[in-house]
């Protein structure tokens, strides 16, 4: 059971609920898995549930990494 | 989209299978075990096993609650649904799964049974409130990913006090499922792509007893191909240093500890069945969660004294040997013939990211050599 | 004639379907006034009109959309795109639609009134009229509001030959604009899915469309609008048909980004969402290029692109080139999806 999806927060309503975008699609879940999120932050959704933050930091670091492969690799690469 | 078109770009992609090829050892034949259902998914909807080196088997394991739901759990939740006054909820995944005499939920519904289709647990919180004179019940599948909002469901439930509420609860837990894997003779899995979501909620020190207990290494994987293929290396390269580690390619989502707070809901929430009886794998002790005594008004189980009957696999199934890595789809007989998404004999055709089915539905072009 | 219609506050009832002055006051008030032409003036249970030289066609399709009203359209819009489109598939022009009415006892007459006008809307910027018709009603429980079924008949021009087995490998495959839309935009109407979108329907006669296309390209070998199972049944479908096997890829297909993330949100998969304003087209390749141009050129053509290939295969496969790099099936499914949790 693993389809969960990248969302921006974009506004938060009482009962731990928030409205959440998914590349331009709005919905109404729940944020009461998680502690404090704010404003702007990304969240993994699932059945309507928040399960976790998205960690920006993390994310660069990872790209960045995915980055220097992909440069030691299609150096040679015709596109 | 954010957080996903990066994890998808074609060139990141060729650039992870060219530095997989970089590190693979010519001479052995690597077998990894991607656990989670939604990376078989994402495996055969991107074509990635195609941009491996033929020495590398991706091995697709258990982890699709609904291909594992034993048929009895079916059958109970079929006579639920026909019984007066019950409207019975579920995740659309779980309506085409057959259970016993190819009856299933969506068949239930055409002959009048009040089956409904969620996509949330809230869903069924508000249908419950909007009938007030009807039964709700909420037939509740899934790993870790999909249990604390099942939990969060309940813990509303309690707080409002709603009577015609209740759970069927056959909620399933990873790392039992992988030991159960691993204990199993003659299997034959170097090492484990790691469900990303689960371990979300999980942590990653869950997994510490495969590398602990039988020296196999674990990555914690994205779903995304760049995220997979990611991964991948990263077995392949602990798998050629002797090393067997808990690993974390997801640390955008998954910190070591997880989700505490889901943790401890689950655990107030719910208590471990003793056992629990898993298609194609048999029973495994403490695999799985039914409802704790402080919820026990919401428990269906016990509200309707559910009896969950033991039903035997199809003679023809090999489901068993296919969840634990012995055979491929294609070394089934009945694979694509008496077995098809529209008519499954087993587990692993049953839901769309069962290792059968998703073959099946993606990759059986690759059958007949491409050129 | 009396005027004996409630529109604001009435219902349809049992008499509506009797056959008596009820029935013809509906007729009259809602039917006739709007879909209003020569033929319908005639109050006759048919409709005459001189056949011209050449093929025809004729299509059918029943209607049975729910929820009734949905942004970008509603179903009696929806049924005279449909049954043009259906007619124009074959290259023809449409030249007069029918329409019989199956209504729910209860259905508002002002969400009747509001179907017939979107429809006579439709029928009058298409510039084909809704000639003949007929209207039943069934009791309370017994329908879901209305069903609408329409015909249309058209002409073929002469020299025009499309049909669906006609597709040959080296042939380009194209379509005229985004996946889903439709699908998409059903979806967020539906009772139990909590999400707001600005997505519309696509709905909408190709016909116009059609006949540039056709006018720049008379070797056009097939052309189908992916309806219901999106456009991996149409590809099946042709695929079959013509006994061959296609190829397309993932990054070609026009998508837009909010139809992307409601098929995130839901599991589904694009490729299988209906469509209700597009068309595929399947054409000899050193045409393609050329008909691209003349479909972006057109209002219903803006986002067209060319999406594949037709190529040798026995087995009828439909295959895809997966933005990742590799290739998987875009299998022919047996039912309709559904979304996928897991």
């Amino acid at each position: 059971m693993c389809l969960a999806l990248p969302a921006k927060v974009l506004a938060l309503h009482e009962a731990g609920m928030a409205t959440v975008d998914v590349g331009g699609i709005t919905k109404e879940i729940s944020l009461g898995l998680l502690e404090e999120v704010k404003v702007g932050e990304y969240v993994i959704v699932h059945v309507g549930y928040a399960l976790s933050c998205i960690s920006a930091e993390e994310a660069q670091k990872t790209l960045a990494l995915f980055a220097e492969i992909s440069q030691r690799f299609l150096e040679d690469d015709q596109v | 989209m954010k957080y996903i078109a990066e994890y998808r770009d074609g060139a990141k992609v060729r650039a992870m299978a060219k530095a997989i090829a970089a590190e693979v050892q010519p001479d052995r034949i690597y077998h990894l075990m991607e656990f989670c259902g939604g990376h078989t998914h994402s495996l055969h909807r991107y074509g990635l096993s195609q941009l491996l080196p033929p020495n590398i088997r991706m091995i697709h394991g258990p982890g699709c609650p609904v291909c594992v739901l034993p048929m009895g759990c079916i059958d109970a939740a079929i006579r639920l649904a026909a019984s007066t006054g019950v409207i019975l909820c579920t995740y659309a995944d779980m309506l085409r799964v057959p259970g016993s005499g190819g009856q299933s939920l969506m068949k239930a519904r055409a002959q009048g049974s009040d089956v409904r289709m969620l996509y949330s647990p809230m869903d069924a919180l508000r249908i419950a409130q909007e009938n007030p004179g009807r039964e709700l019940v909420f037939f509740a599948i899934g790993f870790e990913t999909t249990t604390p909002p099942t939990a969060m469901a309940l813990k509303d439930a309690q707080r409002v006090g709603l009577k015609n509420f209740s759970v069927f609860c056959n909620h399933v837990l990873t790392p039992p499922a992988m030991r159960g894997i691993l204990a199993q003779p003659g299997v034959m899995v170097d090492g484990f792509v790691g469900p990303g979501h689960v371990s979300a909620v999980i942590g990653e020190q869950a997994y510490a007893f495969a590398p602990r207990e039988y020296a196999k290494p674990v990555v914690i994987s994205g779903f995304e191909p760049v995220d997979l293929m990611a991964s991948i290396r990263m077995l392949i390269r602990q798998i050629n240093q002797g090393r067997a580690e808990v690993e974390n390619e997801y640390t955008r989502v998954v910190s070591p500890q997880g989700n505490l707070r889901a943790q401890a809901l689950m655990a107030e929430v719910f208590e471990l069945r003793p056992r629990f009886d898993w298609r194609g794998l048999g029973s495994i002790p403490e695999s799985a969660l039914r409802l704790s005594d402080g919820f026990a008004e919401w428990d269906a189980e016990r509200r309707f004294g559910i009896q969950v009957e033991t039903v035997p696999d199809h003679k023809a199934c090999e489901c068993a040997d296919i969840l634990r890595g012995l055979k491929q789809p294609a070394d089934c007989k009945a694979f694509a013939t008496a077995c098809s998404p529209e008519n499954p004999l087993g587990a692993c055709m049953v839901s769309s990211e069962g290792a059968c089915a998703a073959y099946y539905a993606y990759g059986r072009h690759l059958e007949i050599c491409e050129p | 004639m009396n005027h004996i219609l409630d529109i604001k506050q009435g219902c349809v009832d049992m008499s509506h379907g009797g056959g008596g002055r009820a029935m013809a006051g509906l007729i009259e008030e809602l039917f006739m006034k709007y879909l209003d032409n020569p033929w319908l003036r005639q109050q006759n249970d048919q409709a005459a009109f001189e056949v011209p030289a050449g093929r025809m066609v004729m299509a059918t399709d029943g209607h049975v959309v729910s929820p009734l009203f949905f942004p970008g359209g509603d179903i009696g819009s929806l049924s005279v795109h449909g049954s043009i489109n259906d007619v124009a598939m074959a290259g023809a022009r449409p030249l007069y639609l029918s329409a019989g009415f199956i209504l729910e006892e209860g259905l508002p007459l002002a969400d009747l009134e509001r179907i017939v006008c979107s429809m006579a809307k439709a029928s009058q910027e298409a510039g084909v009229p809704v000639v003949t018709g007929d209207t039943k009603v069934v009791e309370r429980g017994k329908g879901d509001g209305v069903y609408i079924t329409t015909t249309g008949v058209g002409l073929v021009p002469e020299g025009v030959q499309i049909s669906g087995d006609q597709a040959t490998p080296g042939d380009a495959i194209l379509i005229n604009g985004t996946l889903g839309d439709h699908g998409v935009a059903i979806m967020s109407r539906r009772e139990n899915l909590s999400f707001a979108t600005s997505i519309e329907s696509d709905s909408a006669s190709l016909h116009t469309l059609v006949a540039t296309m056709v006018e720049a390209c008379p070797q056009i070998h097939c052309l189908r609008d992916p309806t219901r199972g999106g456009v991996a049944a149409t590809l099946n479908e042709l695929a079959r048909q013509s006994g061959v096997g296609m190829e397309i890829q993932e990054q070609r297909l026009p998508l837009r980004e909010e139809v992307a993330g409601a098929c995130e949100l839901l599991g589904l998969d694009p490729l299988y969402v209906a469509n209700e304003g597009k068309l595929i087209a399947i054409v000899p390749e050193e045409a393609a290029a050329a008909l691209l141009e003349v479909m972006r050129d057109h209002p219903l053509g803006q986002d067209a692109a060319i999406i594949g290939r037709v190529v040798e295969d026995k087995r009828c496969f439909v295959r895809m080139r997966t933005v990742a790099g590799g290739t998987r099936m875009v299998d022919w499914l047996n039912g309709e999806q559904l979304p996928r949790i897991c």
